[in-house]
């Protein structure tokens, strides 16, 4: 197990270092960079933009820059947002909370109704119901998030009045129910896309396992097919599972972009967007360097719960 | 005592002399009862006005670089000196008297400059505001290492002198007139917080700034919103509302969504997209309004280019321009047909400039007898030179993409080739746009800072970025006479003698045409019914410049 671990840190340390250089090199070379929001401004003089240029260090070579920036990185410095001074980790920081919240919630409504469709499609195979959802998931999978945003939006809020359009929470009402009234409408327009993707996979993981001689065995032994499901069926067919969880965990704390800006959700997607789109270089690479750092964590989270699960596989 | 001060065509020369003595004399005799009017009831400032802006202040120091969208909360947490009111005329703000040659505040060469402060400022920890604030401000501005905003104007600033705590003096390195209206841009910042900072480009300061403005920090949710409280101290008129609260809606689509569910009460920059107009105009319970703005839409040639070199080229284009078929078909009817690059509000806005005519014969005919002759594809060429260009704007914008796509058809048929290569805004605008990249490009420009009519960071040949120079002149255009023209400009600081300089600059911009126009900015500005005080003003970057005035009807 140590000699595992050890294997999977020094790999992944080599990794974020690979990404890290890639993703410095790759937005240095987008043309435009942090200065060209200024661009339009009548008062703002080419001598002013290349003032401004050197005193954010950006006129010196990129590797000085990368360098510079990597061993701060190292110390624990993630470095300062060109947009609003505040530091890296910070701007981050505030924008996790609102994911987590976001994120958190369609995730949970995602696993519970995605697993329940997924077994359910399994058991009654080539049924009414199981054609319904394979229809009801790919239209889910194809149609873009935003869409379903909007309608929602346009039915809920601006034609029934039963939801608001946006925004995390009215301003001046900070109570929790509040705060849960603004959540219903965009968890469920993100849940849907992962409730389509949890339940196609879960489908093929139970049909996987029923299957299995065991199951066969089982069903010799005469035993009721409920009793099959529950103790022999569903813990087997949610052991892959984890591993997707695994994989997607990343992205519930990295955001997502299109839903956070529909619903004015202040959330990680945006903030990357933002960033990206003003060259906030020291925020950009925060945000990939966490979201790298997130994924390694997740996998290897993963492998090693899957291994303590399931005995047949060991971590050597 | 005003002949310095920029006046916009609602008033008469005479009218705002008038006008601006009386404010004069009212400040010098009695600062402190300036701006405290008998209608001052803000003793309990009530309600809340939630403005929707299309992209996030994040710059609170007003000092640093910043984006126009800061201005909103600049204005409304700080002061300037002076204040661009809406008929382009200077107001005092801080100062207590707008100086001018004839009061003794300028000197008549133009270098002394002399300011009288109010007395009865504070800042919001209650520390009084004193002329030590103001030489503090000016000297940050030019410190090296703090990572300011625009230095022009302030980098001519010498021998800054704290004569007592309500005035202040200093000389300028040569005369500048539109100093005054870039001071109007310049907002005041506490010495007794900045001065204890080792690096004030990261100072606490920064993220919760304190100022002597209507409104105080509250306290900022980034990504969504900030907060202002209700400055019941403000030496001004008002504030009458309790709360003033920015928020931030990242999507055109969404902000227009929450004007009209009620989420905002006002919508400012980047307002109301043209397309939503007509449908927000008939909303119940909201009043939607076309203002003018200051910018210019217009079709930037890069002069460099052997095929905008020649001036018949650039009349051609211009000639089979259909601009008001662009503007009614495209823009929904929202925008204002315009010969020149100062807004048509100016009082130095040329009116006698000869007016464009959509005619493809006359563009043809300008084109062939240049010798531009058709090749065996249809596109015309001459010397070895292709009449064909690329055209560059922001990726993203539909309307702009549209007009792109008419312009390409009607080009085709006088032998032009225009082709479309658009490019995300973070790139468009960086050394693409400021190094002079592009062959064409559309783009919303403004060329004056604070309504004042001085244009040479746009026009002046030493502003050619591409070429070292200092300015923001992307099209590479060059005249000595505009050059000689800005330059006296520059340097005068009696109005009628500057309009008739800037009426000959817009003549010969016209005729030359470095940029074709296509029409002048107009902004649908959006509110709830009910909010009253509210005041466009085309000469600042906000709508809400000046929120302090805002209440609700009770």
């Amino acid at each position: 197990m140590r000699g595992f671990l050890l294997n999977r840190l020094s790999q992944s340390l080599v990794l974020l270092l690979i990404v890290s250089v890639i993703g410095f090199v790759v937005l240095n070379l987008i043309p435009g960079g942090p200065l060209a929001q200024f661009g339009l401004d009548p008062g703002m003089t080419q001598a002013d933009l290349d003032r401004l240029k050197e005193q954010l260090g950006l006129n010196r070579p990129l590797w000085m820059q990368y360098l510079d920036w990597a061993w701060r990185l190292v110390q624990g410095d993630w470095g300062h947002s060109f947009r609003d001074g505040a530091p890296v980790l910070d701007v981050i920081g505030r924008h996790l909370v609102a994911t987590l919240l976001l994120m958190g919630s369609s995730t949970v409504i995602a696993i519970a109704i995605g697993t329940w469709i997924g077994i359910r499609g399994a058991t009654h195979r080539y049924s009414i119901f199981d054609y319904l959802a394979t229809v009801g998931a790919m239209v889910a999978l194809s149609i873009p998030t935003f869409w379903f945003g909007l309608v929602g939006i346009y039915v809920f809020s601006l034609r029934l009045g039963w939801l608001p359009a946006g925004n995390m929470y009215t301003i001046g009402d900070g109570s929790a129910l509040n705060y849960l009234h603004h959540l219903i409408m965009p968890s469920i327009v993100l849940a849907l896309v992962h409730v389509a993707i949890w339940s196609r996979y879960m489908r093929t993981a139970t049909l996987d396992v029923i299957s299995q001689e065991f199951v066969k065995t089982a069903r010799a032994k005469g035993l009721s097919e409920r009793r099959i499901l529950m103790k022999h069926v569903v813990g087997n067919a949610l052991l892959p599972m984890i591993t997707l969880a695994g994989m997607q965990l990343p992205s519930v704390l990295t955001g997502a972009l299109v839903t956070e800006t529909v619903f004015t959700w202040p959330g990680m997607g945006r903030l990357f967007l933002d960033s990206l789109g003003y060259s906030d270089y020291p925020v950009v690479m925060g945000l990939l360097m966490f979201s790298a750092i997130l994924v390694v964590l997740c996998n290897l989270i993963a492998d090693i719960v899957v291994a303590i699960i399931d005995p047949r596989i060991r971590l050597s | 005592m005003t002949k310095d001060s920029t006046t916009k065509s609602g008033y008469s020369r005479r009218e705002a002399l008038r006008l601006m003595a009386a404010g004069g004399i009212a400040c010098f005799a009695a600062p402190n009862l300036l701006g405290k009017p008998a209608f001052a009831d803000t003793a309990n400032p009530t309600g809340r006005v939630v403005v929707g802006l299309s992209q996030e202040p994040t710059v609170f120091n007003p000092l640093m670089a910043h984006i126009e969208v800061d201005d909103a909360v600049h204005f409304s947490v700080f002061d300037a000196l002076f204040r661009m009111d809406p008929k382009g005329v200077l107001q005092p703000n801080l100062a207590a008297e707008v100086p001018t040659q004839k009061n003794g505040g300028i000197s008549e060469d133009g270098l002394k400059w002399r300011i009288r402060l109010r007395d009865d400022v504070r800042w919001h920890d209650g520390e009084p505001f004193t002329a030590e604030d103001v030489k503090f401000t000016l000297e940050l501005i030019t410190n090296p290492k703090f990572r300011a905003w625009r230095t022009g104007g302030h980098s001519l600033v010498r021998d800054i002198k704290v004569v007592s705590p309500t005035e202040i003096t200093w000389r300028m390195e040569e005369a500048f007139a539109p100093y005054l209206s870039f001071l109007a841009e310049t907002f005041i910042v506490p010495k007794h917080i900045l001065e204890k900072e080792a690096d004030p480009n990261a100072a606490a300061f920064n993220q919760a700034p304190v100022g002597t403005g209507a409104f105080k920090w509250a306290q900022r949710v980034a990504g969504d919103h900030l907060e202002l409280v209700a400055n019941p101290q403000y030496f001004g008129e008002g504030p009458y509302i309790e709360r003033l609260v920015f928020k931030y809606i990242p999507d055109m689509t969404v902000l227009y969504t929450q004007f009209k569910s009620g989420d905002i009460d006002l919508a400012d920059q980047a307002y109301i997209t043209a397309d939503h107009y007509e449908e927000a105009s008939k909303l119940p319970g909201r009043v939607v309004t076309l203002e003018p703005g200051a910018s210019l839409e217009s079709i930037y040639l890069n002069l460099e280019k052997p095929q905008f070199k020649d001036p018949a080229v650039r009349k051609a284009l211009y000639a089979a321009m259909d601009r008001n078929a662009i503007i009614d078909a495209i823009y929904f009817g929202v925008g204002t047909l315009t010969e020149t690059f100062m807004p048509k509000e100016s009082y130095y806005y040329n009116p006698n400039l000869p007016a464009q005519e959509f005619n493809l014969d006359l563009a043809r005919k300008i084109l062939d007898e240049a010798g531009w002759v058709p090749g065996p594809d249809g596109i015309r060429a001459k010397d070895g030179v292709r009449l064909s260009f690329a055209n560059a704007t922001t990726a993203g914008n539909n309307l702009r993409e549209q007009v792109q796509q008419f312009l390409q058809q009607t080009f085709a048929e006088i032998g032009v080739e225009m082709t479309i290569s658009n490019l995300p805004a973070a790139v468009m605008w960086g050394e693409f746009w400021l190094k002079s990249q592009f062959d064409s490009a559309i783009a919303g420009v403004t060329y004056l800072i604070a309504a004042d009519p001085d244009a040479t960071n746009r026009l002046h040949t030493s502003a050619i970025g591409a070429k070292g120079g200092k300015g923001s002149n992307t099209a590479q255009y060059s005249n000595p006479e505009v050059d000689a023209l800005l330059e006296k400009g520059a340097r005068t600081f009696d109005p009628e003698e500057r309009r008739a300089i800037y009426n000959r600059v817009q003549e010969i911009v016209r005729q030359d045409l470095p940029f074709l126009p296509l029409f002048a900015y107009t902004n649908v500005v959006g509110r709830k019914e009910g909010l009253e005080g509210f005041e466009p003003n085309a000469n600042t970057r906000t709508a809400s410049w000046k929120a302090a005035a805002w209440r609700w009807q009770s």
